[in-house]
């Protein structure tokens, strides 16, 4: 049976990132798994905890008064699921539910935060990784904001 | 990859051909493929990626990609942006539409041969590269690992859909197709067409790419790939410019000193990158 410092290591976020390191962020984590149709996070909410997902996918959700719940992105094996444990004031800005049967580790955020206090080395790789993970993402939300294939965008 | 260029054009590349529309397909609501039929001669047999000149008579012409041939059958996909491309969608069966071309540069796949291969469309992006991909299919053995990675607005927008789920549900080639936004009942990814490419962690540095769609899609899908590890060399990508004479005359689609309608509109991406870089005033 794989570990969870194994597990983790599979995650394309995480490849390079020492086994001492790994070992560390295992000591936070744990695995969960969800169904299809399952509520992952939900908006407003406290973000006590984030998810590498193993199996499945998961769709990121915003709802519209007008227009209901609305699909901003799907996340797929090996994606992160929740940033906003990262910094205060520690709540979800977007809903997530499964679209399939989904394992994930589920990482805690107060363990994890304590132990990048507490190590700084640690905690400074993690935020460079978010920081890239944060920047794609706003990236990817540009470009879905200028409408790229709108008739005549071209 | 240095582009191929097809056939040579028509001895007299300004007199369009006579066709008839015996197929109409209403793709979208304001995309339509149209099924052309010579009435007395042809026109050239065009590479997949080259384009022709359709005429509404009395409005205007404009450059169209081929979508493909179909027993004999020209097949063009129009999306209606003006008084031309308006003109041409709204044409019933049996109206005669005047066809120059084949023009420009196509896709080159055959030095693609023996390698895996990624074709990148977004929107209306997916016309020209159908040739292409129904060419691969059809001399499946000599292509490697090969994916069709497809992206649009919305689910109610995408081209083809009926054809990319039999072409998924085939398995000869992978086909992942994402959305802008989609509700909850759309099964697929939502997500910008990037990220299948930054998805695809095990994407052969050796592959060919062919990019196709909005510009600035196809600059950040070449750099999408060209981060995995592919050679800017190894990617194609097809410019959409504003060709009025198609050979190369005019200067209305030119670019530097690229005429896009002669040089392209397939182009490698090394020589299309400084040219777009360039704002447009």
């Amino acid at each position: 049976m794989m570990s969870i410092a194994d597990l983790l290591a599979e995650s394309p976020f995480f490849v390079g990132l020492p086994s001492v390191s790994l070992d560390l962020l295992a000591g936070c984590g744990r695995n969960v798994h969800f169904s299809a149709g399952d509520r992952i996070l939900s908006e407003g909410e406290s973000a006590d905890e984030f998810f590498v997902l193993r199996h499945g996918r998961v769709a990121l959700e915003i709802d519209s008064p007008r227009q209901g719940p609305l699909v901003i992105e799907t996340l797929r094996p090996g994606e992160i699921v929740g940033v906003s444990w990262l910094l205060p004031p520690y709540r979800w800005t977007l809903d997530a539910r499964a679209l399939d049967d989904c394992r994930a580790i589920s990482l805690d955020a107060r363990c994890l935060r304590a132990k990048c206090d507490d190590d700084h080395d640690l905690g400074y790789e993690l935020f460079k990784r978010f920081a890239g993970l944060i920047r794609s993402r706003l990236q990817a939300t540009r470009l879905q904001l200028i409408d790229l294939y709108r008739a005549g965008a071209s | 990859m240095s582009q191929v260029t097809g056939p040579p054009a028509s001895p007299a590349p300004m007199r369009p051909v006579m066709h008839r529309v015996v197929r109409r397909r209403q793709d979208l609501d304001d995309t339509v493929t149209l099924w052309l039929e010579p009435i007395a001669e042809a026109v050239g047999l065009a590479a997949a990626g080259q384009f022709n000149m359709l005429w509404a008579f009395g409005i205007g012409e404009a450059p169209i990609s081929l979508a493909g041939s179909d027993d004999g059958l020209l097949v063009h996909t129009v999306r209606a942006v003006g008084a031309v491309t308006i003109a041409l969608c709204s044409a019933s069966e049996g109206t005669e539409i005047g066809v120059r071309g084949p023009f420009g540069t196509g896709w080159g796949q055959a030095e693609a041969e023996g390698r895996d291969v990624v074709v990148v469309a977004g929107g209306l992006g997916l016309a020209p590269v159908r040739p292409l991909v129904m060419d691969i299919l059809s001399r499946r053995d000599r292509f490697g690992r090969t994916s069709l990675l497809v992206g649009a607005r919305s689910p109610d927008t995408l081209l083809y859909h009926d054809e990319l789920t039999r072409l998924a549900a085939d398995g000869s080639i992978e086909v992942d197709i994402t959305v802008d936004t989609a509700p909850p009942s759309w099964p697929g990814h939502v997500g910008v067409v990037t990220n299948l490419i930054n998805g695809a962690a095990d994407l052969s540095p050796e592959a060919a790419a062919f990019v196709c769609g909005p510009e600035v899609m196809m600059r950040f899908t070449a750099r999408a790939l060209i981060d995995q590890g592919l050679a800017p060399e190894a990617i194609a990508v097809s410019l959409e410019r504003n060709m009025h004479c198609a050979i190369g005359h005019c200067g209305h689609c030119q670019l530097g000193s690229t005429f896009i309608c002669k040089h392209g509109p397939v182009l490698p991406w090394p020589r299309v990158e400084p040219l777009i870089a360039v704002r447009e005033r």
